[in-house]
């Protein structure tokens, strides 16, 4: 094992997926010689050479076009969106391209695309950087949503994601690249897409979560249990389409109680699938509402504000008091 | 195909497009090379344009380290772009609309947008946005391309209010590359809008040279697919860009749009936010370009004509100071932003939910 941040976890995936499958390709805006703008592919050009790792114009629907055409001549493309909020000039190729690629000829080719993109707040980045827009993608029919919240789960999640036949939105958060070390095995190894982490064991309620909030529930569950003795499970989600229905399940029979947490807006969302499923499926199991703790519906507060706008453990603990005491 | 026959096609090919040289109206030493070219300035415009380059040269030295301390946020450096950004902005009317990229703060602070703001913008603050009504811009654009795709609605809705003015946008040369560079271009010329399209080619798209972002010889030319004119120019030399400017807006105003692409370049880093030049340029190249500094030259050529001295540069530079030190304060001084605040700009009357979500913010 080797301790390393989630950047450079990110790296070593991208460094053994290159390695282990020449298919493999790292494209996007200033991934080359420059190593990307968070240093995620810095030295792959060097090691590897420009003809698998190199800079492409400034399009992003360039980027995504270029990817949907590479998957349909046996590549597997690693795209690098720079920032998340300029996803929305790629979207026809997230959206409509990529994802119904499959579909649309029943099944003949197939877009094995990871699209990778930093986003998440706490890092005082300009508008449309740091946005949470996985529910956007999540509502998106034939692409798989992943997000990673320690660096041994995103090496583990990528290189899963990249050897996935059908695309993958891939989501960095940017709070954790440089802030969170820890321990990451070494070499090749996979952690499956659509399977959830419980990360803290509990029996009063429960949260379910993913990303940064990861921590911030954490911290939450760590404060309610010396406030009031209450043991809190916490679930990380790692993947958020394909839902792991069956272990949220699990939890919410054993607990009864459930909060979910995101950075996201409140509206239309992973949370409100999150607690759909949770109604349609374990209604029997709960002893009070499901709540959640999220950003409000507004675009997400540039800098000056952020810290404000981003759910903090204070707000998850006062929603696991109210469901607690319900 | 054989190879004698593939260059001969490449040839061919290469001379269809015909050679593109940069408007120049003054040399490096500040000679004046293009006395036809010659813009009717005043003494007093000269000398203001003089004036608003070192002020800039000045706010964007304190800008830089302010960003360094931390105390900026958000700040893209602009030393080595200030004849391509003022120049331009100086051959417009109050009246006309800017539409600027993330780098074009000087155009707007020089339209009327104030200091303060600039900073506010910066670090992030909503106000920063909250344009004054009488000041023609939009605020600075993140999304690259999105304001030249705007530019086309502004500049046909002047034409369809018959008003006598212009919008103007700027990208860069990595901005170039978006489709909806290409989009905007193409409608302008389809609906002989009143529009000026300024493309900053300084080398550079962060780490990405030009020579990978086309493999067109010039930015210029990319107006021809799109049926309207366009121009290069010294992006160093003030005059030459105010110039080909004058002329664009004179143009648009008869309902034909300019593509100028600017050869300038950006002597800081891409941003203060991480960027190390020193990894993708060579260090002889920027010195290249930093003998070429646009004050320089200016300086030089207003002084040939005894327009400019000593005393007036360092009385800018005190009067710079002072303005950035009183917009900082002011801006240290704003009302900090809240949530709720936050809450109420998202429409004109709040929605029910949106009033309930301030509950948890209070
Ligand atoms: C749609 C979009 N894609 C990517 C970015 C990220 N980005 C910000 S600046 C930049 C380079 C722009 O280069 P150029 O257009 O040459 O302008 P310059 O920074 O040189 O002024 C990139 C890729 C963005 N802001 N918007
Ligand atoms: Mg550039």
């Amino acid at each position: 094992m080797a301790v390393m941040t989630m950047q450079q976890a990110i790296t070593d995936a991208l460094r053994i997926s290159l390695e282990s499958d020449p298919n493999v390709l790292i494209f996007g805006e200033d991934v080359g010689v420059n190593g990307g703008v968070f240093r995620v592919t810095a030295g792959l050009q060097e090691k590897f050479g420009e003809d698998r790792v190199f800079d492409t114009p400034l399009a992003e629907s360039g980027i995504g076009g270029m990817a949907v055409g590479l998957g349909l001549q046996g590549f597997r493309p690693v795209a690098e969106i720079q920032f998340i909020g300029f996803i929305f000039e790629v979207l026809d190729t997230i959206a409509v391209q990529a994802s119904r690629m499959r579909f649309r000829s029943g099944g003949a080719y197939n877009s094995p695309i990871t699209f990778r993109t930093p986003f998440g707040a706490g890092v005082k980045a300009p508008e449309l950087h740091a946005d949470s827009l996985e529910g956007i993608i999540m509502q998106t029919p034939g692409i798989k949503v992943v997000c990673p919240s320690n660096p041994a789960d995103a090496k583990g999640l990528l290189l899963s994601a990249i050897r996935d036949n059908d695309p993958v939105f891939f989501m960095e958060h940017l709070k954790l690249y440089y802030a969170l070390k820890g321990e990451v095995p070494e070499g090749d190894y996979t952690i499956p897409i659509g399977k959830a982490n419980v990360v803290r064991e509990g029996t009063d309620a429960t949260i379910i979560t993913y990303g940064a909030m990861v921590h911030t529930s954490l911290k939450a569950a760590e404060e309610i249990e010396k406030a009031r003795g209450a043991k809190v499970e916490v679930i990380d989600l790692r993947t958020l389409s394909p839902l792991d229905t069956d272990t949220i399940l699990a939890s919410i029979q054993k607990t009864g109680r459930a909060i979910v947490v995101q950075e996201a807006q409140r509206t239309a969302g992973a949370a409100p699938e999150i607690m759909a499923q949770i109604a349609e499926k374990g209604i029997l199991h709960l002893e009070a509402p499901i709540l959640r703790v999220a950003g409000p519906d507004t675009i997400l507060a540039q800098p000056l504000a952020e810290d404000l706008w981003v759910p903090n453990p204070a707000r998850v603990v006062k929603a696991l008091n109210e469901v607690l005491d319900f | 195909m054989m190879g004698e026959q593939l260059s001969m096609v490449k040839a061919s090919y290469e001379a269809r497009v015909e050679p593109i040289t940069p408007l120049q109206i003054l040399d490096v030493d500040g000679n004046v090379v293009n006395q036809e070219a010659m813009p009717k300035l005043t003494d007093e415009q000269l000398r203001e344009l003089m004036r608003r380059m070192v002020y800039t040269r000045i706010w964007d030295q304190r800008a830089v380290s302010l960003a360094r301390q931390g105390r900026l946020g958000f700040y893209a450096p602009v030393s080595g772009q200030e004849a391509s950004m003022l120049g331009s902005e100086f051959a417009l009317t109050k009246e006309d609309f800017i539409l600027p990229g993330y780098r074009d703060m000087p155009q707007l602070v020089w339209h009327g947008y104030p200091l303060y703001q600039a900073f506010l913008y910066s670090r992030g603050h909503q106000h920063g946005g909250q344009i004054p009504k009488d000041v023609n811009v939009l605020m600075p654009q993140i999304i690259i391309g999105a304001q030249y795709v705007q530019t086309i609605g502004v500049a046909m809705g002047m034409k369809k209010r018959g008003a006598e003015s212009v919008a103007i946008t700027y990208t860069g040369d990595g901005g170039s590359s978006q489709g909806d560079f290409y989009e905007a271009l193409n409608f302008a010329g389809v609906f002989n809008l009143p529009a000026i399209f300024v493309v900053q080619n300084n080398r550079f798209a962060i780490s990405t040279p030009i020579a990978k972002q086309t493999k067109a010889q010039t930015l210029a030319q990319k107006a021809v697919a799109a049926g309207i004119r366009g121009v290069q120019v010294d992006g160093m030399d003030v005059l030459a860009v105010y110039k080909a400017v004058e002329e664009a807006r004179e143009y648009a105003l008869q309902g034909i749009p300019t593509l100028i692409e600017t050869l300038t370049y950006r002597f800081g880093p891409h941003s203060m936010s991480g960027d190390d030049p020193t990894r993708y340029r060579k260090q002889e190249e920027t010195g290249e370009w930093e003998a070429k500094d646009p004050l320089v030259r200016f300086r030089n050529y207003l002084q040939g004509k005894n327009l400019w001295t000593e005393e007036d540069e360092n009385a800018v530079i005190e009067e710079a100071r002072n303005a950035v030190a009183e917009a900082i304060k002011k801006a240290d001084e704003y009302e900090k932003m809240t949530i709720p605040g936050l809450i109420d700009t998202m429409f004109e009357t709040t929605p029910k939910h949106l009033e309930e979500q301030k509950k948890d913010f209070s």
